[in-house]
């Protein structure tokens, strides 16, 4: 099953009220999936230097130490900041610099996303816990995409939930199962060189795009590409550092509802994750196409 | 009228009162307020009421209607009036896919548009749509009639049993075994009736109808070697 939303404030003055209008759609998919949530936050964009997220299962985990390390090794500042298991790490330097040094010098440490203004939080348990372990309804920022986990294809871990990210400020989070992702898995690893944290069907999607947008491809055409080279059942939102997108498989088996107002847009599997937004009740809504790629902000 | 607000009252107990599950009430028309998108609302009604429901609603709202009269002023999720024995269902806004799924006998009147897989498996029933279907409509359909104002999507009719299509719009293709057939004066008849029950003016004459072309029915000899 699984339940996607996504929410884009096109209003940039109520982008203070991003994690208040977010949460509860997120809350609402918890009947979709209750074994795992995640959530990717876009803000505070840090422009020509890094910003990554970690995770390491120990909440006690000392990041300090990782910052000083990272901050010796690669002669600028790195500077930390702990939220529950996870942390943000900033610093003057390429994002993909930064990942590479953590994948290298601390390779227990996961890496939940890298960018300039992309944070992703994610964790086993009910959403609301989630939601509430990471402070997400106090969050500011543009965007927001997130996911309810009922796990088909893989197990049930803080890995294995969504968003993915596998390129810089790009993360999926995906309703459905590709059948064709062990084949693509095998040819983006030695074709391509994308190294895979987990067996999820849905890091290869991710990874996918990652690679088709690294030769050149606007998000709209690696989408395009995407419906002839996934086979699968796939509802997929997809965060961009300034824009969210939505497609739907042909078959369009996956649920998805949008609605979308002067001040925001959002998408979600099932209604009654939008019915709690303000002013939904004069929004536009209505069912996205199958085979049919939306696309808001610069995404 | 009485008027249930969902927003202090469950689900379940909305169904229980509608349902007349206590026993039978005097009252014979009941509003809806504040759906949420909340789904199985108003299913498996056996008495003759009116229902208004005064907003969206989730998944099978109208599921096994009997007798019941639901408008619903909103949208409507998947599965819309599903298996509905008789009654009728309205919806003023879209419905998503699967509307009128297995329906066996009733009125499924939808005003905007339905998406993929209206009219699936219809077992009698009849489903007007104002506006425009998505693909696969009327699949697997072994009886009844669907009727859609606008365009139709890709494979209508896919593997078609009996039912009988009207289509004024255009169709983008159809499905495995459905084929055109002539609009007979019984026909053109029988569709007036139906659109004036449905409560739409609409000339008769433009729509063009689909059925079976019933060449799936039989085992072809000529095929044995495909298996």
């Amino acid at each position: 099953m699984c339940g996607i939303v996504g929410l884009y404030l096109k209003n940039p003055e109520i982008r203070d009220r991003l994690g208040a209008y977010f949460s509860p759609m997120l809350e609402q998919m918890s009947d979709r999936g209750p074994d795992s949530a995640g959530v990717a936050i876009y803000r505070d964009e840090v422009s020509q230097s890094a910003k990554i997220t970690l995770y390491d299962f120990d909440l006690n985990f000392d990041w300090l130490a990782v910052a000083a390390d990272a901050t010796c090794d690669l002669g600028v500042d790195i500077s930390v900041n702990r939220i529950s298991n996870h942390a943000i790490l900033t610093g003057e330097i390429k994002s993909a610099t930064l990942r590479r040094w953590v994948e290298e010098k601390r390779p227990n440490i996961t890496v939940m996303s890298s960018g300039n203004n992309l944070e992703i939080y994610k964790e086993v348990g009910l959403p609301s816990d989630v939601l509430t372990r990471f402070g997400i309804p106090q969050i500011s920022g543009s965007h927001a995409i997130g996911h309810t986990r009922m796990a088909t294809e893989s197990a049930v871990t803080t890995e294995g939930a969504h968003p993915f990210n596998t390129g810089d400020d790009l993360c999926l989070v995906h309703n459905g199962s590709l059948s064709n992702h062990h084949r693509l898995r095998g040819w983006l690893r030695d074709h391509a060189g994308f190294k895979f944290q987990t067996e999820n069907d849905s890091e290869v999607a991710a990874a996918y795009l990652t690679w088709r947008l690294g030769q050149g491809a606007t998000i709209a055409e690696a989408l395009e590409a995407a419906l002839l080279d996934l086979d699968g059942f796939y509802t997929f939102a997809i965060g961009t550092s300034d824009g969210f997108s939505v497609l739907r498989d042909p078959i369009a088996c996956k649920p998805a509802v949008m609605a979308e107002t002067d001040d925001w847009v959002a998408m979600a599997s099932e209604f009654r994750a939008l019915a709690q937004l303000p002013g939904v009740d004069e929004a536009r809504v209505w069912e996205p196409e199958p085979a049919t790629v939306y696309s808001w902000g610069q995404a | 009228m009485e008027i249930i607000d969902l927003n202090s009252v469950a689900v379940r107990e909305l169904n229980q009162l509608l349902q007349m599950r206590d026993g039978v009430v005097s009252e014979k028309k009941f509003k809806v307020l504040h759906p949420g998108g909340r789904h199985a609302l108003s299913v498996g009604l056996t008495h003759p009421i009116d229902v208004t429901i005064e907003g969206h609603t989730g998944y099978y709202c109208g599921g096994m209607n009997q007798e019941a009269r639901i408008t619903v002023n909103g949208n409507v999720g998947t599965g819309v009036a599903e298996n509905m024995m008789s009654g009728c269902v309205r919806v003023k806004g879209d419905a998503s896919q699967s509307a009128g799924a297995t329906a066996h006998g009733g009125l499924l009147v939808i005003e905007g548009d339905a998406s993929a897989r209206c009219a699936i498996s219809l077992k009698g029933g009849d489903v007007v749509v104002f506006g425009s279907v998505g693909h696969m409509a009327a699949f697997m359909a072994q009886a009844g009639r669907l009727v859609v104002l606008g365009d139709v999507g890709d494979d209508l009719g896919d593997s078609l049993y009996e039912a009988d299509i009207y289509v004024r719009g255009t169709v983008a293709s159809l499905g495995a075994d459905c084929e055109e057939k002539e609009m007979t004066s019984d026909c053109c008849s029988e569709l007036e009736s139906l659109l004036v029950e449905a409560e739409v003016a609409a000339d008769v004459a433009k729509f063009r109808r689909f059925g079976s072309a019933r060449n799936l029915y039989h085992f072809n000899i000529d095929n044995v070697g495909e298996y």
